[in-house]
């Protein structure tokens, strides 16, 4: 240490020091230098997707929603609307749609998940908004079924009954019917609103709330739901249930009765 | 009977040679009206035919074992079929076992005494027609005759008619006494007086949410969103919650400024956010069908349709008036607050009702 103290005024000193100096940046380089490039890496296949969204689009949305997005007479503007809101309309099949009308039906999806992403992708380069959720936000395991139940009473109920079986609106609109749809999809709905139904942002119903009542549809409106008591009729409700006792199970009971009167026991039948 | 329809069904040698025909005098072309009589009896196969009754006899035993065997099924279900076991039947889903079995052997079990009577008294039991001749209504002369003089004779020893103090004092004791029920019919409940008229909203109220119980701010409602509100204070738990709840209930959209039609509606909007009862001024449903590319807010009882965009007049259905609207601003803190109470009374029209 006090030879190379001494020599600290050596002609070649500056020069050592630099070359120290050159080392130590090169080393510190090579270490940061392969995140840096992932980095790259993923922004360039974020701009690809919205390359391959944009040309997705092209063929398949822009005529009715505008070659940029901005909207005709035929569809509304999509500036804004959110990845969430494509990963939903297309990702229900509702989008592209088959047929001007009152309300755009669900239907068998068309694009596959990747070109949705890709598509989503280039819809929320447009404008920012309701971002399509993970797994882990609308994933209904282990979510509080009972609180679901409470909230969508609250919320939903009105217009897609009790247990998520739909209703009709007005002029030919309706809400659908929530058997077997996907959490994610029920997740969406909520977040973007999608054609009459109004939306349930974050603020007003925080992302636990949502789970929740995606858990209360796959507990009491699947497929694989529990029925406790048997066949539900299409679980409308008490007065369809009513309707059906009296005007099936009653005139059932009427035309055994009148069966059993009317059938003669007699050997000679006349 | 051999004029009428030919032995199908039955060789002739095992009828009865000797039918009786039915008594009464047949109806001729002189006299249509004239009774008819019964027709001939007919015989059953199992009348003529001791065979046919053995079958019956079996047929009729076996429904009722049927029956025996499902009344056990019942009760071993009930023993043996945990209550929280589900099978998939088709076509009804998955079902509790233990309400499908006791179900369907109770079913059983019925349907099969039932069956198992109806087929016993069809083929087995005596089925001779029988004529019961209707009874005059009127009781003979001698027994109203008996009963008009015990009465006079009553009336006689009661001295009612020759003592009139204790007729009219008599007659005066029964017509007061329903009273005494009428008085009590006003303990039916304290008088509404004029609760009908104000809900717990009042000036500088918060509006809290629903949902997160939290006040709101007018930022948390998006154009395009459906918020609901109670005034703040009110508990889910509190006594008195769904009394209030059901005339304080409020939904909240926000529209863009320029889509308000009403100048009241948007007086009493804020930045486009609009307060209105969630109670329907038909019959007091929840109405809150919320479109929210038409603003046109439906209600599920009878249709009513309302213009959240024009004051919530009725545009469609049953209902008498528009939906009275809340006047909201926001307090200092930036909350939504409820600038008094509504101006009408919400819900349904009544009697005493002013606006």
């Amino acid at each position: 240490m006090k030879k190379l103290s001494a020599r600290r005024r050596h002609p070649l000193a500056a020069l050592v020091v630099l070359l120290f100096a050159l080392a130590a940046t090169g080393g510190l380089y090579a270490a940061f230098a392969p995140a840096g490039e992932a980095k790259a890496d993923q922004a360039s296949s974020q701009s690809l997707a919205i390359e391959e969204g944009k040309r997705l689009y092209a063929t398949g949305c822009s005529s009715c929603h505008g070659t940029g997005g901005q909207g005709s007479s035929d569809g509304p503007s999509l500036v804004g609307v959110g990845s969430a809101a494509v990963d939903f309309q297309v990702g229900t099949g509702r989008m592209p749609a088959q047929q001007p009308g009152a309300q755009v039906p669900k239907k068998k999806k068309i694009y596959s998940q990747d070109e949705i992403n890709q598509l989503s992708a280039y819809v929320a380069s447009l404008g920012s908004g309701p971002v399509t959720p993970s797994k882990s936000q609308y994933d209904p395991s282990g979510a509080d079924v009972a609180n679901g139940g409470q909230l969508f009473r609250t919320n939903c109920a009105q217009c897609h009954n009790f247990t998520g079986e739909g209703g009709a609106l007005t002029h030919g609109k309706y809400a659908p019917g929530l058997t077997d749809v996907d959490p994610k999809h029920v997740y969406e709905a909520m977040q973007t609103g999608p054609q009459n139904m109004p939306s349930f942002p974050d603020k007003v119903l925080p992302e636990q709330d949502k789970r929740d009542i995606a858990a209360y549809l796959k507990t009491v409106n699947s497929s694989d739901t529990e029925k406790p008591g048997g066949y539900k009729l299409g679980g409308l409700g008490p007065v369809i249930e009513g309707l059906f006792a009296w005007i099936f199970g009653l005139g059932a009971l009427i035309v055994v009765a009148i069966w059993v009167a009317a059938r003669t026991a007699k050997a000679k039948k006349s | 009977m051999s004029e009428t329809g030919s032995h199908e069904n039955v060789s002739d040698e095992k009828l009865p040679s000797a039918q009786e025909n039915g008594h009464g005098a047949v109806a001729t072309a002189n006299d249509p009206f004239a009774d008819p009589g019964l027709p001939p009896h007919e015989p059953r196969i199992q009348d003529i035919d001791e065979q046919a009754a053995k079958r019956s006899e079996r047929v009729v035993a076996m429904l009722f074992t049927v029956s025996m065997l499902a009344t056990l099924g019942f009760i071993a279900s009930f023993v043996t079929v945990p209550v929280d076991k589900y099978v998939h039947i088709w076509p009804i889903g998955n079902i509790g076992a233990l309400n499908f079995a006791l179900g369907m052997t109770l079913g059983v079990a019925l349907f099969c005494i039932g069956a198992g009577a109806v087929h016993w008294a069809r083929t087995l039991m005596s089925d001779h027609e029988m004529v019961d001749e209707r009874h005059p209504v009127a009781a003979e002369q001698e027994t109203r005759a008996k009963v008009m003089e015990d009465f006079q004779e009553g009336a006689k020893e009661s001295a009612l008619g020759r003592r009139p103090l204790i007729r009219k004092t008599m007659f005066g004791a029964l017509a007061l006494l329903p009273l005494s029920g009428v008085v009590l019919l006003r303990d039916l409940g304290p008088l509404p007086e004029d609760k009908l008229e104000h809900t717990l909203w009042a000036k500088g109220k918060l509006l809290v949410n629903e949902n997160t119980h939290e006040p709101l701010r007018p930022e948390d409602i998006s154009v395009g969103s459906l918020t609901f509100a109670m005034p703040e204070g009110l508990e889910e738990d509190d006594e008195e919650f769904q009394k209030e709840i059901a005339k304080a209930a409020l939904m909240l959209v926000r529209l863009e400024p320029e889509d308000i039609k009403d100048k009241r509606e948007l007086d009493w909007s804020h930045e486009g956010i609009v307060a209105y009862s969630k109670i329907c001024t038909h019959v007091g449903c929840p109405v809150s069908l919320y479109e929210q590319q038409t603003h046109h807010v439906l209600c599920p009882c009878h249709q009513s349709t309302f213009d959240l965009s024009d004051g919530a007049r009725v545009i469609f259905g049953p209902a008498g008036h528009a939906l009275p609207q809340l006047k909201i601003s926001v307090n200092n803190d930036g909350f939504l607050e409820a600038q008094g109470d509504f101006e009408e009374p919400v819900g349904p029209a009544y009697w005493e009702r002013r606006a």
